[in-house]
């Protein structure tokens, strides 16, 4: 069995009787459980759900009721609910959490017929962007495994690189998808704010929070979010109106008709974004590939790119500090032992539950909706989000999609950047900007360097996931940098 | 009152719980009194992950409350978080309305004991979830946390600053009721602390117009105790101050059973409670098609209904105050008349006897064992001369009792006035006869021995007798 192949290509092994869902999930365990000594992309593997979840979907496969992502074997980043597995969203705080409701991703997912093999290792509480921010250990990137995979979905970007699961689930709420799978080698995306349901998804920054996916190519990752996008009454701010496309494409067994892009597509490069690379070369491939196809490239300005990651996060900061005050020590979660009182139950529980890295956001963020520096933090970033969007609705009235770079280099090596955490906040710098605006962007595996993978970014206009999914299938029917995985030892632990 | 040559300057708060079926937030149902967290759902535990979803009656609600009391109804208002900890608040911050309030300025005017109306300005009104309840006294040295409340809808109405003195602010207090309660946004139940009430009191000399620095008396959930508590605190702050002492801004619970206030927390820094926009909730918009929707179905308001009683019924504004005040009252009154025919002695009779027996059993009028169909009968049975008004009362309670309706009580105890005259001639006769030394003395001019005389054919007819009939009677026999 291949461990690299697509689930467009398991589907079709499925509905053949080539193998069966169960021979599937057992093999991605046993794979996994040889592999994750090394790599860390799990926190815990279900495999009692996964095999009983598979077992039912040979049985609808058998009688001819299958859709297409029944017996599909996929990894939920660990920051989903899942009813009865622990959902310990890489934190100490959360580590003996189980949840008794499924997340909505979760949930449509495996309605549809998915089996869930485990949860992916993450930045604790998403927040991070190298994967080094865990409780349970730092992720190691499957191409180079003294590197980090990225953040904060790293364990869902190197399980599906590895070979661990064919697909899985993200969430980025600054880059948090297409940053890792970048590094990694993988595509990712991340809808438009609004297009996935946050329900069930363990709140970082509301605001931003987006759940997507993380697949070997652009038809899979078509395929699976079409299960679980549209809207849904548990949460207020997931958009009403469900879309005619994402509808059809449900039905699918090959999502390959779906993806045909429309001809005349403007292209805009964001000048402010390639002023920041080091190397400019490495889009020059995808550059060409677009003109040949009769696409008009032209630059265009987002003028306050660099405004960004400051407003970046004290938003997030400010939303992350309100979000994780539940975690008190009284209710659920981490608690010290002996407290003597109530101010020394929520010091000692919140001291002791949250890394580093959180602590540092709680306290900003309290800092700017503190009395006095409201007006001049938050409300300040909440005015140059606006002008954020603001330039993306300028650039789109003369293109329709941005060709951008996802990361400023390749995947760095461990403890590099932990030193320095604007250093690390650098990291973002493309992918906040789509964040902010609420875009759909999406990482595509675009070139190598120094044997690890490049990607490039395509951001589109809200609600355009069309776009970036089609343009991204036809970039993948003409090059091959999707289908190029590392050399992993199963045996090395 | 204030002492003399003070005056009190007093706002309130009050927090109408709203009867909607579920919370604002979750679809947990928010009636009252289930065991222990048996109402409390994933949103409301405040898991992670789970999501606010805004309930529409809620909001409905609210803006019924402002076009009721003639305010703005803002076409947008904004959920915002309020952070704090405490282990009954199991999100670590409150959703309320803070910058953005879905009920802007607006009104109540009432109507004071004296009979004087004053207009009272309302700032605001604003949506938010209630918090749960933290227990002290379940288990020796814990305590409990019974999260059935957390979300249940509250509206804050927030008053101006314009209640001088103790009794009008119980009154505005207890016209708000009667008013949620016509709008039927609340159940109006206080012992279950579906209305609380938090008064901010200040007292300046009088003919000045700084204000004093106030004191905030929390959580207040009957008429009596706000009168009692705003009184005391009046007088306790006008004691410190004419000693020479110093007001502190201080927050103060109300101890019914000393007659008290007592600091509950000092506030030596004022809390910050970062305030923000909740990013889970959407902006809640309200076109002019559901305004003039709600504005289209809003009920007859008390004080609308206070007059129609002084103009259809003529009764006099204190009773229709008193008659209106409770729509169940308003109705069974409304039922009573229209049985009777008679506004007047519905009146009397519901503010009269039913009133006393429903405060000495205790029952709420819509569960009274007597309906207001069988008391407008009773009412009946006096105008058509079958009983007298003294009998009458010795129906109303085997009524109570629920012997039988009006008519088989008066058959089967004899109650029926005696209106035969012959019958009643000769009792009048053999009192007079039995009877000589008054008869004696009336006849020498003591004319309040004929009382007497009266006394002796009603005990001689047990009561059924007209008293009217046998006094004329008497006097005609006696001349």
């Amino acid at each position: 069995m291949d461990p690299f192949a697509e689930i467009t290509r398991l589907r079709r092994g499925l509905d053949d009787g080539e193998f069966s869902s169960r021979e599937l999930a057992e093999f991605y365990l046993s794979r996994s459980r040889q592999l994750n000594p090394q790599i860390n992309g799990y926190i815990n593997l279900s495999e009692d759900r996964a095999l009983a979840q598979a077992a039912a979907a040979d049985a609808r496969i058998a009688a001819g009721e299958a859709g297409p992502v029944t017996g599909i074997p996929l990894a939920h980043k660990d920051i989903f609910c899942t009813r009865g597995i622990p959902t310990t969203c890489a934190s100490r705080m959360l580590a003996s959490f189980v949840p008794p409701y499924d997340a909505t991703v979760v949930e449509r997912l495996e309605g549809a017929g998915a089996v869930t093999l485990g949860k992916a290792n993450l930045d604790e509480f998403a927040m991070g962007s190298s994967n080094e921010n865990s409780y349970f250990g730092a992720v190691s990137n499957p191409w180079d495994t003294s590197r980090v995979p990225g953040g904060s979905s790293g364990g869902s970007a190197a399980t599906v690189a590895a070979g661990m699961a064919p697909i899985a689930t993200g969430t980025d709420t600054g880059g948090s998808i297409r940053q890792p799978a970048a590094f990694c080698g993988v595509c990712g995306l991340k809808p438009t704010y609004g297009r996935v349901s946050r329900y069930g998804m363990v709140a970082f920054a509301s605001s931003l929070d987006q759940g997507g996916v993380l697949g070997r190519s652009a038809a899979d990752i078509a395929m699976l979010l079409a299960q679980f996008a549209g809207p849904d009454p548990k949460d207020a701010t997931s958009h009403p109106e469900s879309d005619p496309w994402l509808n059809a494409l449900r039905e699918m067994p090959d999502p390959e008709q779906a993806l045909t892009p429309s001809d005349g597509l403007r292209v805009g490069l964001p000048k402010e974004y390639f002023a920041h690379l080091a190397e400019a070369g490495h889009l020059d491939e995808a550059s060409k590939l677009f003109e040949s196809w009769g696409c008009t490239l032209t630059e265009v300005s987002l003028p306050h790119t660099d405004a960004a990651i400051p407003a970046y996060y004290v938003i997030a900061g400010a939303e992350a500090s309100t979000n994780l005050s539940r975690y008190d020590g009284v209710r659920y979660g981490h608690r010290c032992s002996d407290p003597v009182s109530l101010e020394d139950l929520y010091q000692r529980s919140r001291t002791e539950g949250f890394g580093a890295e959180v602590k540092r956001r709680i306290l900003t963020g309290t800092y700017a909706l503190s009395v006095g520096y409201f007006d001049a933090y938050y409300l300040q970033a909440q005015k140059i989000r606006r002008l954020i969007q603001n330039d993306f609705l300028t650039a789109f009235e003369s293109v329709d999609m941005i060709l951008a770079p996802t990361a400023p280099g390749v995947a760095f090596a461990k403890d590099d950047l932990t030193a320095d955490p604007v250093a690390m906040y650098q990291q973002d710098l493309f992918t906040i900007p789509a964040s902010l605006a609420g875009l759909p962007a999406m990482s595509v595996p675009c070139g190598v360097q120094d044997n690890l993978p490049l990607g490039m970014q395509l951001i589109a206009p809200h609600f355009a996931e069309r776009t970036l999914l089609a343009w991204s299938h036809r970039f993948q029917q003409a090059t091959d940098w999707h289908t190029r995985h590392p050399t992993l030892s199963e045996a090395a632990t | 009152m204030a002492p003399p040559g003070w005056e009190a300057v007093i706002g309130l708060e009050v927090h109408v719980q709203l009867a909607t079926r579920s919370k604002i937030f979750s679809g947990a149902p928010s009636a009252f009194g289930a065991a222990p967290n048996e109402q409390a759902c994933v949103i409301d535990l405040g898991l992670p992950g789970v999501l606010p979803v805004l309930n529409e009656q809620a909001v409905r609600m609210a803006v019924t409350f402002g076009l009721s009391i003639g305010a703005t109804i803002h076409p947008y208002s904004i959920f915002d978080r309020k952070n704090y900890f405490y282990p009954d608040l199991p999100k670590g911050y409150q959703i309320s309305q803070f910058a953005h309030p879905i009920v802007g300025p607006g009104s109540l005017t009432i109507q004071l004991p004296n009979g004087e109306r004053k207009t009272v300005g309302i700032t605001r009104a604003h949506l938010e979830e209630d918090a749960g309840k933290s227990v002290h006294d379940a288990y020796p040295g814990l305590t409990a946390i019974d999260l059935n409340r957390t979300g249940t809808p509250l509206l804050e109405v927030v008053s101006e600053p314009d209640l001088s003195s103790a009794a009008e602010a119980s009154t505005y207090f207890r016209q708000l009721h009667s008013l949620v309660r016509y709008l039927k946004i609340c159940d109006g139940n206080l012992a279950e602390g579906s209305m609380r009430c938090d008064a901010n009191v200040s007292v300046r000399p009088v003919g000045t117009t700084e204000l004093g620095q106030r004191t905030e008396i929390k959580n207040v959930n009957s008429f009596r105790f706000v009168e009692r508590a705003i009184d005391y605190e009046i007088e306790r702050q006008v004691g410190v101050l004419e000693s020479g002492g110093e007001i502190k801004q201080q927050t103060l619970l109300y101890d019914a059973d000393q007659d008290e206030t007592r600091p509950m927390r000092s506030k030596e820094y004022s809390e910050d409670y970062r305030y923000f926009p909740d990013p889970d909730l959407l902006p809640v918009h309200i076109t002019e098609a559901v305004i003039a929707e709600i504005r289209d179905g809003l009920p007859e308001l008390p004080a609308q209904r206070q007059q129609r009683y002084v103009d259809e019924y003529a009764l006099s504004s204190y009773d229709a105050g008193w008659l209106t005040e409770d729509p169940a009252v308003a109705d069974f009154f409304e039922a009573t008349t229209s049985a009777c025919g008679d506004p007047k002695l519905s009146a009397n009779w519901i503010m009269g006897e039913l009133s006393a027996a429903l405060n000495r059993e205790d029952v709420a009028i819509d569960t009274a064992p007597i309906s207001a169909g069988e008391l407008g009968t009773l009412i009946a049975r006096i105008q058509d001369g079958t009983i007298s008004s003294k009998i009458a009362k010795t129906v109303f309670e085997a009524l109570w009792q629920q012997e039988g309706s009006v008519d088989a009580i008066i058959d089967a105890r004899g109650l029926r006035q005696l209106s035969d005259t012959g019958e009643l001639t000769a009792i009048v006769d053999e009192v007079v006869t039995a009877n000589p030394d008054q008869v004696e003395q009336f006849r020498a001019g003591k004319n309040k021995v004929l009382g007497f005389l009266v006394g002796q054919v009603m005990k001689a007819t047990q009561g059924k007798a007209n008293p009217q009939q046998v006094n004329t009677l008497l006097r005609e026999r006696l001349k």
